[in-house]
């Protein structure tokens, strides 16, 4: 089976800084892919990198068989590749129903009649549990439902590839609980690479891991395996050896 | 917002039902008025597509109103085109003008936008004033009766004449004040405020957002430019006061007034405008000073104009 996604000596520099540094990655389709590491890892920036809003240094991106290294941004959510922020950014100005719509009227193909927008938003809407609530200015949700929001709205965008930056951050353990049979729900139709610092949701959802540590991969492999990994502990927890 | 389309349709059809009603009923003078302000407001409602929904402050539109103005008036003066040729050439005036200054000044944003938008109004009216010889400089042009009469199948209507003029007006009002109502209530209008609200955001919903805001930007370059030739065929001047820099301050002034990123706010803002220079000339020289304390109060007060504000508080379902 060929990857969906595989970068190869993807690198990103800020002045001295390599953010991200000769990374080689790939993701099978179907997969969840967890991404965890310490703060300053490179995270962000790699997804980052993955859906465009960064521009590489160095190195590629393949997306299903396409070099889309220099492809803007909006190509690249066109060719299937969603990516919901991780400082909410939902349009809190807009109602949470023209939030959905945005999405769910440019991934229509016959044409944009209210109706199709309509049913669209309202099942995006009702998939994240947010039905009911289409006519609230999205600034004026709860800070759990602007993140459901926010997914709802990469939903929408019906991708192949969805990528969640810290989707579960500040929300709680109910809705983390909801959360994690979503996102199952989302992996039946589209590959989920997830950047997340609670370990409980990691162990609970990804197929694999990889752990990133100053710019570069740490290690791969099943939760199992990396929860045994020596690197691992060290990069998290440091040993007494670092004291 | 979803669109219970039926009050916000009565209430644009009523306000033109009114404005058709007011040319049967006001006295000369506010005939002659209204029917100049109809114009300008289209002018408003050009300059609110831009600026209320996209948020695109530019500083330059009075460059769009003169193409129109220009590019049917000297059509008229020196080519002897027909009125309906005429308004054509400043539609197509307006458009290709907007679509050079699109794409050049769309590379800045903020305040750069701003500037650039200033600088290329700037240039565009030196340029009227340089080519004297075929503007008429600073003096303008006027354009005379007989050149001003449109022939339809052996019915001659006459633009100089009040209630034609006022017609003429009504009729250019109500045709972009249903497109902007369109506009807004459709996928690229959503897309228009998405931009204005967050364009990265927007950028990552798959938006080509460079090519929406051009669009936007010839949108509304037309409708301005629309303004402009209309003006130059009902009021026969053609003069380069109308491409000065205070002919990009008024249509923003307008649009604040009456309330940015509402369909009806351009004509309210042009009307009170116009009736508050118009009233406080009447008792005192010094009516600017008026003028600004009201806009000052206003900005205070009804920071989002007034329409803005009434829609805020009490009439959620304004467009």
């Amino acid at each position: 089976m060929m990857p969906l996604l595989t970068t190869k000596g993807l690198g990103k520099s800020y002045g001295g800084l390599k953010a991200v540094d000769g990374v080689d990655f790939s993701l099978m389709p179907g997969e969840i892919r967890a991404i965890i590491g310490p703060n300053g890892a490179g995270k962000t920036t790699f997804v980052s990198l993955v859906c465009g809003r960064v521009h590489p240094s160095a190195g590629m991106i393949v997306f299903d068989g396409e070099d889309i290294t220099s492809m803007p941004p909006h190509q690249r959510v066109r060719h299937g590749i969603a990516y919901t922020f991780q400082i909410t950014s939902v349009f809190a100005n807009l109602t949470a129903y023209d939030n959905v719509a945005l999405p769910v009227q440019r991934t229509l193909q016959g044409g944009h009649g209210h109706k199709a927008v309509h049913a669209g938003v309202m099942e995006a809407l009702a998939r994240t549990g947010l039905a009911g609530r289409e006519d609230v200015l999205a600034g004026h949700l709860s800070y759990g439902h602007q993140r459901l929001l926010e997914v709802a709205m990469g939903l929408a965008l019906k991708p192949r590839l969805l990528i969640l930056d810290e989707p579960t951050q500040g929300l709680s353990d109910g809705e983390i609980d909801g959360f994690i049979t979503l996102v199952r729900e989302i992996a039946g139709s589209a590959t989920v690479l997830l950047i997340e610092h609670n370990m409980q949701v990691v162990m609970k959802l990804a197929d694999r891991i990889t752990v990133m540590n100053g710019g570069t991969i740490l290690a791969e492999g099943t939760p199992e395996q990396i929860s045994a990994n020596a690197d691992v502990q060290h990069a998290y927890l440091g040993t007494p050896a670092d004291e | 917002m979803r669109h219970d389309g039926f009050k916000p349709a009565a209430l644009h059809v009523a306000v033109i039902a009114l404005l058709f009603a007011l040319n049967f009923m006001l006295p000369d003078y506010h005939h002659g008025l209204l029917a100049r302000i109809m114009v300008l407001a289209v002018f408003a409602m050009g300059y609110n597509l831009l600026f209320g929904y996209v948020g695109l402050l530019s500083l330059g539109h009075a460059m769009f109103f003169s193409a129109g103005l220009y590019g049917s008036g000297l059509a008229i003066y020196h080519l002897g085109w027909s009125v309906p040729a005429a308004f054509g050439a400043g539609l197509v005036s307006g458009a290709a003008l907007s679509l050079v200054i699109g794409l050049l000044a769309l590379r800045t944003t903020g305040v750069a936008f701003m500037i650039v938008t200033m600088m290329f109004a700037q240039v565009f009216y030196l340029s009227i004033l340089y080519f004297a010889q075929w503007t008429g400089g600073d003096q303008g042009l006027v354009l005379q009766q007989s050149q001003r009469l449109i022939e339809v199948g052996g019915v001659t209507l006459d633009l100089t004449e009040p209630v034609t003029r006022y017609m003429a007006a009504l009729g250019l009002f109500s045709v972009v004040l249903v497109a902007t109502l369109f506009i807004a209530r459709s996928a690229f209008g959503r897309v228009l405020v998405a931009i204005r609200e967050n364009e990265e955001r927007t950028k990552m919903l798959g938006y080509d957002t460079f090519a929406n805001k051009l669009a936007a930007v010839v949108a509304s370059g037309v409708i301005c430019a629309a303004s402009g030739a209309a003006y130059a065929l009902l009021f026969g001047y053609v003069g380069s006061t109308l491409a000065s820099v205070q002919y990009s301050i008024l249509p923003l002034l307008w649009v604040l007034l009456g309330g940015a990123a509402t369909t009806l706010g351009p004509l309210v803002g042009t009307v009170f405008m116009y009736y508050v220079i118009d009233v406080t000339s009447g008792y005192t020289s010094a009516y600017m000073l008026v003028v600004g304390i009201a806009l000052i109060l206003l900005v205070l007060y009804f920071p989002k104009g007034v329409l803005g504000t009434i829609r805020d508080r009490w009439v959620r379902w304004l467009p």
